[in-house]
């Protein structure tokens, strides 16, 4: 029996490392794109415009040759960073957020880029260059950006209150029950970081339990800690103050309930990001990596892509398109507002990427205050003890019930 | 016989490959993560960790909440499971597929769909709104966790019961209220003792995946209590601690077992008629 499990267990190992090595295949004709999930213009959402197919067309109009796309996507800039460091499956272009880009240009992964095939990257608006990320402007081209705003219901706060409280509204006992709070380390402890005013990249440990004194302060105050919930629950008015990114709000606000009147404030302190278009530094096909990402800074695609991610473009042939500001209409005052320096922004209050020391210590932190509760802890032991009451009766019935009928047996 | 003897066994290799993939394997995961530390060395932390106050707070929590999910399972299911047993069998099926039918639509879209219904802006309060009555708070407390347990479980409390008691022999029953047995008699004395396993199997039903659950504790509780469920969940998709992870898992499993075998007691001397354990 022993032998044969052992030889089971072997021959399953290699089925599965067998399974791995198929997805291996290499074809020079074929680029690998690898996305956010619902990240770009399909023609499905938005506009009308499928940016694959126009790329594979437009590339075989200039270049006689015929390529295929092969387009894929992610959920998390983590998960993405897993598959490409483990180096197990061979992808071309790759999209991280801000810190991400930093990460993987300090490890290695990503590519310096010939922007002799970008010439397109002149599009790009002069606040987009040189950031913290890539200094030098060498590994990566800019492909939205969005801001985390606190986003509310008017007919519960008032837009005065909620301008004039920013974060602090968070810890605001007036609006108990009514709060929803991100159910994510970084974000939740980002927000108390700027409402206390430190620094979100910090690295002393001190700093960090500051901001998960405050968290746990306002906790009695939070209805819910929720993630894509946020967008049920603020359509239909069953909360009315939360923070999420301004692409959201639009997709909110879109299926809102009419008897809610959801409006969005930006606080001059808050999370910036830009989510950035890479090339790997395994791809086999880095020219053709590049005059993809070329063809993302065109006009089309770009508008397209601008109209259906609903995010903030860099690009600021897209931002002077006619079309684009017709379709924005009222809404472009909340995606570009005046006096908006994404540049300092980004730079002083956006998130960094963290040593493991300090994400490990987030973790905990974030343990702590998740796992601090006393909901219902006092009715709890009540009821235990009424529980175990009963338990206990009703075993040494069925025990005495047992004895008795032996003892009739035995008779 | 020889070759009846390897024909069997033949029959059995795919269960058997199917059980150390997908059954042994995992199990040698989890006892692996946790019994060593992040660089893969031997520890018991993790394990001693798990008893820290606030943990123990969780896991009484989570014990206390799926006891009172299955109880109330048992208390609702036992009569329903009764007074199907005893219609036509016509009758009796088309209820059976009654009971069935919200298990055709997918678990989560169920307990998302109960955030809408007993939610503040929900079905409920704008019904009573709108009759003038005062709203009602039920969402992100523990009675909306244990309400959507008994909602979500409720079915495989009923089917188990019903199959044993559709299966009980009537002549028992006619020859107890013959001998001079009155109603409570008849159900405390043959038709209870007869329905046990039924009962430990339901109750074995109920209680595992309620004690384990995650999803109906982060929907309708809110995310402001844990369950053991939301812990460990929280220890592999965001803090990325499998060690202590699989601690506490390990612990839940030995929780379990130590559950189930009291339970297995009642039945004991019992035919073991649809029992799990």
């Amino acid at each position: 029996m022993k032998k044969t499990l052992a030889s089971l267990l072997i021959l399953a190992i290699l089925l599965t490392s067998s399974v791995a090595f198929i997805g291996c295949k290499s074809d020079t004709e074929t680029l690998n794109v690898y996305n956010w999930g619902v990240y770009i213009s399909d023609g499905k959402y938005g506009s009308e415009y499928d940016t694959i197919a126009e790329f594979e067309k437009y590339y075989k109009a200039t270049y006689g040759k015929t390529i295929k796309v092969n387009y894929t996507t992610y959920d998390s800039n983590e998960d993405m960073y897993a598959k490409i460091k483990s180096g197990a499956s061979d992808y071309d272009v790759i999209f991280p957020s801000d810190y991400m880009a930093a990460r993987m240009i300090e490890e290695g992964l990503v590519a310096k880029l010939d922007f002799n095939n970008i010439p397109n990257f002149a599009n790009i608006g002069d606040d987009f260059k040189s950031l913290y990320y890539d200094e030098k402007n060498e590994y990566t081209v800019p492909y939205t950006y969005g801001v985390l705003g606190i986003i509310y219901n008017a007919n519960v706060v008032s837009p005065e209150v909620v301008e004039e409280k920013g974060w602090s509204i968070f810890w605001d006992e007036a609006y108990a029950n009514k709060i929803l709070m991100i159910n994510n380390p970084r974000d939740a402890f980002g927000l108390a970081m700027y409402d206390l005013g430190i620094d979100v990249n910090t690295t002393d440990p001190a700093e960090w339990k500051r901001a998960l004194e405050h968290l746990k302060a306002g906790k009695p105050l939070i209805q819910a800690y929720v993630m894509d919930e946020i967008f049920n629950k603020m359509e239909s008015g069953e909360a009315a103050i939360s923070t999420y990114y301004a692409g959201d709000y639009f997709t909110m606000l879109e299926n809102a309930d009419s008897s809610v009147d959801l409006r969005f404030y930006q606080p001059p302190v808050t999370n910036v990001f830009a989510d950035v278009m890479c090339v790997t530094s395994k791809s086999r096909n880095k020219e053709l990596a590049e005059i993809f990402i070329d063809f993302m800074l065109q006009r089309d695609a770009a508008v397209a892509n601008a109209e259906t991610l609903y995010y903030g473009t860099p690009n600021e042939l897209v931002k002077n398109d006619k079309d684009y500001i017709d379709y924005l209409g009222d809404d472009a005052k909340i995606l570009y507002p005046d006096g908006f320096d994404f540049k300092s922004q980004i730079n002083k209050y956006g998130y960094r990427n963290l040593d493991n020391d300090t994400l490990d210590l987030i973790s905990s932190l974030w343990e702590e205050m998740k796992i601090d509760s006393d909901t219902g802890n006092s009715t709890i032991y009540i009821v235990c003890g009424v529980i175990a009451a009963v338990a206990a009766a009703t075993a040494v019935i069925v025990i005495v019930r047992k004895k008795k009928k032996n003892k009739s047996y035995d008779d | 016989m020889n070759k009846k003897g390897l024909f069997g066994k033949l029959a059995a290799a795919p269960h058997i490959l199917w059980a150390v993939l997908f059954i042994v394997g995992p199990l040698i995961f989890v006892l692996y993560y946790a019994f060593t530390d992040r660089s893969g060395a031997f520890t018991l932390k993790n394990l001693t960790s798990a008893f820290s106050a606030q943990y123990l707070s969780v896991f009484i929590r989570s014990v206390v909440y799926s006891l009172i999910a299955t109880l109330l399972c048992l208390v609702i299911a036992y009569p329903v499971a009764y007074s199907i047993a005893q219609a036509s069998p016509k009758t009796q099926k088309i209820l059976i597929m009654l009971i069935m039918l919200p298990m055709w639509m997918n678990f989560l879209i169920r307990v998302y769909s109960l955030m809408s219904i007993i939610g503040n802006a929900g079905i409920i309060n704008s019904m009573l709104k709108s009759m003038g009555l005062p709203e009602l708070s039920m969402i992100n407390t523990p009675g909306a966790v244990i309400f959507g347990m008994v909602y979500s479980y409720l079915p495989y409390m009923v089917l188990p019961i019903y199959t044993v008691m559709s299966k009980m022999d009537t002549r028992l029953i006619e020859a107890a209220r013959d001998l001079g047995c009155n109603s409570g008699q008849v159900l405390s004395k043959v038709i209870l003792p007869l329905s046990v396993s039924g009962i430990v199997s339901g109750v074995t039903m109920v209680f595992v995946p309620s004690i384990s659950t995650f999803y109906i504790s982060q929907k309708l509780g809110g995310g402001n209590f844990d369950l053991i469920g939301d812990t460990i969940e929280r220890q592999f998709l965001l803090s990325n601690n499998y060690n202590f992870g699989a601690a506490i898992s390990l612990e839940l499993m030995i929780l379990i077992l130590f559950c189930m075998t009291f339970m297995n007691r009642f039945s004991d001397g019992n035919e073991s008629g649809g029992m799990i354990v």
